[in-house]
This record gives C-alpha cells, structure tokens and sequence, in this order.
C-alpha cells in the first residue's frame, strides 16, 4: 500500500505538484494519467526518492519515506521495479549485463542461476535469446521491454511503469498490457502506471487517476470514468481540445 | 548609470556565490567518495576496467607526448647551455626537469584533455538518458558504482603514466644529445647519475597522484551535473577539461611550494 498525502513540489519556477493525494491499494493497478507535462514523471520521481518533495508524504507499507536517510530509502527501493519512460538502459553493456545487474548487486545468486533468470525475464517480455546485443542496436520498443525486464528481474513487490506503451506498435502494446496484468495476477504485484495511452489504461487498470494542474482530480474505476460526468474527465478520455482542460 | 552598477554588482554577487556553492558541491562529491570507498573497492572489475581506459588506453598519446618533450628539453637546454654551461651537464638538467615537472604535468594534462572529457562524456550522457536515475532507483549509489572506480583508477594511473612519461621523455633527450649535441651516452648517463635524487622523483609521483584525482573528479562532478541533452554534455565535457587543466597548474605550484619547502627540505 503505498499513500500519498498533500505532495507539493516547485521545480524552477513551476509549481507542478500542488497537494496530490493518492491511495495505491496493495494488489492492485493504478493508472495515473494526465496530460504531457503535468507531472507524471515528476511524481513517479518523488516516489521513488529521485525528486524530493517540498512538502507531504508518501507512505510505502506504512513506512514514511520522504526525508528518510539514503540507506533505509535503497531498503525501500529494492522492493521497487521501475520502468522509465525512455527505458534508461546502461549503454556500456549487454542486454543481459542490464537486466542481470540489480542481482548481481543485492543478491548472492551465483553466475548460472542470474542467466537462467534473465533469460526467463527476457522471455515474458517476448524478447528470448537477446543477451548478447547492445541497447544501442535495439529498437525504441525492445529498449522499453529490457528495461521492463530488468524491473521485474528482482521479484519486486511494486513496479513503476512510465509509459510503458507509448512508443510501441498496437501489437505489442497489447503484448505489454497483458504482461503487466500477468504480472498483477501471477506475483501479486502492485503496480503504478503513468500513461495517456487510454486504451492500455482501461486494460489494465483497477483504478484510474487523473492528474491536472498540480493535483488529483479523479479516482475512480475504468467504469466510472467512462460514465463519469465530471468534464475534466470525460474531455481528456474523449481526447477533445474543447472544455475545462486548455490546450497549450 | 546608477541601475548599471547595481545590476553590475548584481552579477558579480550572483557569480561570487555560484562559484562558492560550486567548491561545496565539488567537496560534497570528495567527501561522498571517501564514504563509499569501502564497499567501491569490492567492484574490483569496474576498477581494472578503468585503469584499462584511463592508463592503458593513454599509452599512446603520453609515449608520443613525453617523446618530444624530452627532446625539446634537450634541444632547448643545448641553446640556453651555449657558451656558458658545459654540455656535460645536459643529463641531470633533463632528468631533473623531466621527473619534477614535466613528466608529471604534462601528463596530467593530455590524461586529463583525453579522460576528463570521456568521463564527463560518458557520466553526462548517463544523467541527461536517466541512466544515473536508473541506478538510484534500483539501490545502487552512483558514487560508488561509477565514480569510486574512477577515481581509484586514476589515483593509481596517473603515478604509473608518469614513470612511463619520465621514461620515454628521458630517451627522447637522450637521442637528441647523440644525433644533434653531440654528448655521448657515457655523458648523459653520468650526468644524470651525479644529480639525481629520489625527492625529486617522489615529488613528481606524490604530484601525478593528487592530478588524477583532480582529472577524475572533476570529470565525474561535471558529468553529474549535466543537464539539457546532447547541448548539456558538450557544456559538461568542456567544463570538465578547462577546469581540470586550470586546477592542474594551481595545484602544481601550491603542491611544490608544500613539498619542497616543508616535506622535502632541501
Ligand atoms: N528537473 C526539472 N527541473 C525543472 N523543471 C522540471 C524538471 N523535471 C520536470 N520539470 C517540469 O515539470 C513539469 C512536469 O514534467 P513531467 O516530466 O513530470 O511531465 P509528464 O507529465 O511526465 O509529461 P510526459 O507525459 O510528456 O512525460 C514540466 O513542466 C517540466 O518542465
Ligand atoms: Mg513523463
């Protein structure tokens, strides 16, 4: 469970977060989105203690971790996957030295069993058989799966997902979003998923939140944000340039 | 006219207090290295691959650049001795300058246009791709996973680029004394026999050591900071060079002020 209460921050001379509150239950999948720009990456940071907030707090399993020093925020950290938005490989090594690298750093597993578990990763992303490439010469979407592979290589009891369908063909959006809900049931994960991709957030969300203007302003099932008439909602969910949300 | 001045002074403050904050921040990064040493020198791999980029891969350069400064140390010393100072002496004056300044200075200055930049490069590139991000989020410190190694290997290197450097710079004179002076090897070799003292090669190896941290660092800090894409890393790695030739020389004067006054006491 991880809560969220009265998260402000300014970056230069933005304000962008300005009092979110968000309840993340244990379990489930909750699906930030909003529009480019209103600070989703942002609050993805802060809860991973990337971005420090100027005020609230953010509670992982009842712990608060805003302030806390860098040592029990790594404790916290490991139990966190996280997918970033444009991937975030290591460019100096292999597929497999990426997706192997946070077992070779917190775990005592030996040699064979860390291959055997990358390769495992590396096939429920649809990538087997990679190990050996550079992210240099993968595509944009593959980066984005090894990177989602690396996430999960832990067994973490969260994941951070960053857009994790933009970018990527229909085909394998849909590969994605199965894999995200596959992940829900097969360990029971927590996940957090920033996207305006509507059609992967009613895939796989349990509940929907909406980011404007530096706050939350709708929680609430794929159903009741579909027969919602709150008007910030129904515009960003039809997509229209017409209503409370301006353009630019 | 007033206003002018004022914004004037504005300025200046501004700069004066950048600049302080910037000397912190530098400290900080020293400091946070020190604390992460310990568990930094377990990555053993990640150091040696290092020293391979920083000392391995220099050979090259510093051979090509100690070579010629050698013999320009010989050719200019054979013009300056001219009629006044037997060319019997030619030996200790190249060994001497080599070992205390040149060998090392030099060095640290090709090492640092090559290494600083590369390290600023590299680290810059990883902070504007979210690459460091992704290293904090999966619980690895950055300090000790990337500049920890860095560090230690340049601390190691830089010394061992020098007694390279001293080496070659020190035959390119010698092959200047037999080609164009006219000094025999007999000449050279006791000359430098007569004159050499330990001090003064341990003064220019205590030097190379403290430039290499400076190289590393400066490289590491640049590259952390690196904001605004590709533009950014090209800000960073010029930052990162131009900061760690400048702060090369200052540290060259101050280090033979410190060592020669008060640890090797003449
Ligand atoms: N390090 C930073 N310094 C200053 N401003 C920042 C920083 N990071 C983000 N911002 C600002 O915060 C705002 C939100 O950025 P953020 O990246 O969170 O948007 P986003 O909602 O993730 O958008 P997108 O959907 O395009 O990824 C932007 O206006 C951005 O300019
Ligand atoms: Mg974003």
């Amino acid at each position: 469970m991880i809560k969220i209460r009265d998260l402000k921050i300014r970056l230069g001379k933005k304000q962008v977060l300005n009092g979110v509150d968000l309840d993340i239950p244990t379990g489930k999948t909750v699906v930030v989105m909003g529009r480019s720009g209103t600070g989703k990456s942002v609050l993805f940071k802060n809860i991973i203690g990337l971005m420090h907030p100027d005020s609230g707090s953010i509670e992982v399993d009842g712990q608060e971790v805003v302030g806390i020093p860098e040592k029990e925020l790594n404790e916290v950290r490991k139990r966190f996957g996280v997918l970033f938005q444009s991937g975030a490989l290591f460019d100096s090594m292999t597929v497999g030295e990426n997706v192997g690298l946070p077992l070779r750093e917190h775990t005592k597993l030996p040699d064979a069993e860390i291959r055997k578990r990358v390769a495992d990763r590396l096939e429920w992303v649809g990538l087997k058989g990679v190990e050996a490439m550079k992210p240099a010469s993968l595509s944009g979407g593959m980066r984005k799966r090894v990177g989602l592979a690396r996430a999960i290589a832990m067994d973490p009891a969260y994941i951070l997902y960053d857009e994790p369908t933009t970018g990527l063909d229909p085909i394998m959006s849909d590969v994605i979003n199965r894999l995200i809900r596959s992940l829900q049931e097969r360990i029971g994960v927590t996940s957090i998923v920033v996207t305006h991709d509507m059609n992967s957030a009613y895939h796989v969300a349990d509940e929907m939140a909406l980011l404007n203007e530096g706050r939350v302003v709708f929680t609430g099932t794929p159903d009741e944000a579909r027969s919602t008439s709150d008007p910030i909602v129904r515009q960003f969910i039809e997509g229209s340039s017409e209503g409370p949300i301006k353009p630019l | 006219m007033t206003e002018w001045l004022e914004d004037g002074y504005d300025y200046l403050r501004d700069k004066m207090l950048d600049g302080i904050a910037e000397v912190g921040r530098i400290a900080m990064l020293v400091g946070d290295t020190f604390r992460k040493l310990g568990r930094g020198l377990r990555s053993f791999g990640l150091i040696v691959d290092q020293m391979d980029h920083i000392g391995v891969q220099s050979l090259m350069l510093v051979f090509i650049v100690s070579l010629f400064t050698g013999a320009v140390a010989a050719v200019q010393a054979g013009y300056q001795f001219a009629n006044v100072v037997p060319l019997k002496f030619i030996g200790s004056v190249i060994l001497r300058s080599v070992i205390i300044e040149l060998g090392p200075v030099l060095t640290a200055l090709i090492v640092g246009g090559r290494v600083g930049a590369s390290i600023a490069a590299e680290l810059g590139t990883m902070r504007v791709t979210e690459q460091i991000d992704a290293l904090d989020a999966m619980a690895i410190n950055p300090v000790r996973y990337l500049v920890v190694p860095r560090v230690i290997a340049a601390l190691v290197m830089l010394p061992v680029l020098t007694i390279m450097a001293n080496t070659i710079a020190i035959v390119g004179g010698w092959i200047v004394c037999l080609t164009t002076l006219d000094v025999s090897t007999h000449t050279y070799v006791t000359s430098m026999k007569t004159f050499f003292f330990m001090k003064d090669l341990w003064s220019g190896l205590i030097k190379a050591f403290f430039f290499g941290g400076i190289i590393a660092w400066m490289g590491c800090y640049y590259g952390f900071r690196t904001e605004g894409g590709a533009e950014g890393v090209g800000i960073a790695t010029t930052r990162a060079v131009v900061s760690s030739c400048v702060l090369v020389l200052i540290s060259d004067y101050v280090l033979a002020n410190v060592l020669f006054r008060f640890i090797f006491t003449p």
